[in-house]
């Protein structure tokens, strides 16, 4: 039997209660015993008093790159779950770009099982799209529900074809999961490594627009609208995006969207200096890209913060801009990070 | 008075320089214009330090005028040509750049294919790092060298009016040329077809053309740059022909231009495509020019930044020392 814990005084949010007030947090067993004002402590308890700080649910983080198996010299489903709890996260859902491709049932089934050794936070298996993320064939989305998956996604790329988008939207329907794209239209990217603006024109660096990933966007909406598929969208940056996205709501289409933290709070002015820290995909846009997706998160255009926490050895960032990796650190840092008070924590609202 | 408080210890581009360094640099190239005059092109200003050539893009002017520039100044000199990049072969930028500082070398002259690896470079080692061209970004000493080529033949900067004529998109001549020539005082303008145009470039200050035709009627000095063959196999143009045909600088739209126009290009040329023959051999061309004042401006920045003073280089080439 471990000690029961309370926690006094801390800003309790909890959105599925619709709670945002000063209260005390009784913890007993391990499980939440109680919520309220004036609680008091049990015998023996260890009070902890948690004035000027928030206490939340469990966090859930539906965007995570674990580099098991393939790059456990970067992450591990082990150092990755360690990392989220240090974060705050209770659940994450790894994205299936490992080497292999998570695109099978004996691959995710692999995951859950080094999930359940490592302690931490509990890790969901996102599957592929398609088979070894090609964008050709169908993976077996049944079983790979059946071992645990949540959703399939190819993140890392685009579903570049409209057609096996279409099918996947349709196809997922009977397992009544999402199918998550990274929208990016792979012919408007190429070769590029920053946001396309006046300050990659400064720094002689490939830009990427904003339309690369609109495009897809609204491809995605369109077919989610034909298919009746649940599509989400992963790591918006754009500020059309979220305008599309707004539009296809209001129509009723069924359409999820995730922002990072890193979208939400830099520029493309990080990039200055060629910091390969701020090299990412999509890539850190204008200010006014910034407080689109700020406004829609607060309105629930945006449904999610999901931290596309994507870890590389220390030295592989320690290049030239265009020879470093795209990817930023992210679970660790989450709940440390400049998220103004105003914001609820939305992972956990997220139906994916 | 040292080095590091007249140009800093690294040359990675212009944009972060002021007016009066750059006015430094090109007065400081005057005296030693002379050097390459002499039968015996050599002063002892950098006798006993030792400058690594390092190439990871091919290039032959750049390449020679350094090296020039180098041994005119008694410097004793290393070219490492790296075909490719340096990850390509194995070894990361960063391991090279470790492996030079071990070899107690003093300057670096870096050409690298990735926008940003001179300033990569420049933040790891103690050496000077001279940016001989870094991707897209910039070419520091080329704008240096076409500066003191107009200020040779128009004797001034400012107030003139200087096109970029062609593909400023990858061009780090380009944007040199645009950060040197604006903060010298010079109105500066671009042309191009709108795909070899990098967006946001209007907010840097210049004018665009979208007509060469326009370029022309309005500018006093025309810098035409070179249009690299794969752009066509990349489809940001249809042809070479096609290219010559709407944006080639001709005689025919010269002689239609309201003043005589210096005519310049950082070379190698394709001629017929850019620039005609005529224009190029042509009477308002100054493109050899470019070529020697590039040695002085690289003798210059070598010594300036070696910790030379500017007040001591007419002293330096009759026989002094740096110090």
């Amino acid at each position: 039997m471990t000690r029961p814990i309370l926690l006094k005084g801390g800003r309790v949010i909890d959105p599925s209660r619709d709670l945002d007030e000063a209260a005390d947090v009784l913890i007993q067993d391990g499980k939440i015993a109680g919520v309220g004002r004036g609680l008091s402590a049990p015998d023996g308890a260890d009070v902890r008093n948690v004035q000027g700080k928030i206490v939340v649910p469990g966090l859930v983080d539906l965007h995570v790159h674990l580099r098991e198996p393939g790059n456990e010299d970067e992450e591990t489903v082990a150092s990755g779950a360690r990392a989220a709890a240090a974060g705050g996260f209770t659940a994450i859902c790894a994205m299936p770009n490992t080497d292999p491709v998570t695109d099978n049932q004996a691959a995710v089934g692999f995951i859950v099982r080094q999930s359940g050794r490592a302690g931490g936070a509990r890790v969901h298996p996102i599957g592929a799209v398609s088979i070894g993320q090609k964008g050709e064939r169908l993976a077996e989305f049944g079983e790979m529900v059946s071992a645990g998956a949540v959703a399939v996604s190819d993140d890392g790329k685009p579903v570049v074809s409209s057609h096996l988008m279409r099918t996947a939207l349709e196809y997922a329907r009977t397992f009544n999961i999402p199918v998550a794209d990274h929208c990016e239209d792979p012919t408007l990217a190429s070769g590029g490594v920053m946001h396309e603006g006046l300050v990659s024109t400064r720094l002689g660096l490939k830009g990427i627009p904003s339309a690369a990933e609109e495009i897809m966007v609204a491809r995605d909406v369109l077919l989610a609208e034909l298919t009746g598929g649940h599509v989400h969208l992963c790591h918006m940056s754009a500020r059309g995006s979220v305008a599309i996205i707004r539009e296809a709501k209001e129509r009723g289409i069924r359409v999820t969207a995730e922002v990072t933290p890193h979208h939400l709070t830099l520029t493309d002015h990080a990039c200055e200096e060629y910091d390969t820290h701020a090299k990412m995909n999509p890539p850190l846009r204008e200010a006014a890209d910034v407080a689109a997706l700020r406004g829609a998160l607060k309105d629930g255009v945006i449904d999610c913060i999901a931290s596309d926490h994507a870890p590389h050895a220390y030295d592989e960032k320690e290049a030239a801009f265009d020879d470093a990796p795209f990817g930023v650190v992210g679970s660790r840092r989450r709940s440390g990070s400049r998220t103004p008070s105003s914001w609820r924590p939305a992972s956990s609202r997220c139906p994916s | 008075m040292t080095a590091s408080s007249t140009l800093g210890k690294d040359l990675t581009g212009l944009e972060h320089m002021t007016p009066e360094q750059i006015r430094l640099i090109l007065d400081t190239a005057e005296p030693f214009k002379e050097v390459s005059e002499r039968p015996i092109k050599k002063v002892p200003a950098l006798r006993g330090k030792t400058i690594v050539n390092l190439f990871f893009e091919a290039s032959t002017r750049t390449r020679i005028s350094f090296e020039f520039a180098e041994k005119r100044l008694s410097a004793d000199t290393v070219n490492v040509a790296a075909s490719g990049s340096s990850v390509s072969k194995g070894e990361t930028l960063v391991d090279t750049a470790r492996n030079l500082e071990a070899m107690r070398i003093d300057m670096v002259v870096i050409r690298h294919g990735s926008s940003g690896a001179a300033e990569f470079l420049g933040n790891r080692i103690a050496s000077n790092v001279i940016n001989a061209g870094d991707g897209k970004h910039e070419h520091p000493t080329q704008a240096l060298l076409d500066l003191l080529t107009i200020r040779d033949k128009h004797g001034k900067i400012e107030g003139l009016k200087v096109c970029l004529v062609g593909d400023v998109l990858h061009s780090r001549v380009a944007r040199s040329n645009i950060w040197g020539l604006s903060k010298l005082g010079a109105e500066v303008g671009v042309c191009g077809p709108w795909t070899l145009l990098p967006r946001g470039i209007e907010d840097l200050g210049v004018k665009v053309f979208g007509r060469i035709e326009e370029a022309i009627e309005w500018a006093d000095v025309l810098n035409v740059l070179r249009l690299q063959l794969e752009r066509m196999e990349k489809g940001f143009i249809p042809s070479l022909r096609e290219y010559y045909r709407v944006f080639g600088v001709t005689p025919e739209r010269l002689e239609r231009a309201p003043r005589d126009i210096t005519i310049m290009h950082p070379g190698p040329m394709n001629r017929g495509v850019e620039i005609d023959s005529r224009v190029a051999d042509g009477p308002h061309s100054v493109i050899l020019d470019q070529v020697t004042n590039g040695v002085a401006v690289r003798m210059a920045v070598l010594y300036l930044l070696a910790g030379g003073r500017a007040e001591l280089a007419d002293a330096a080439k009759r026989g002094g020392g740096s110090e």
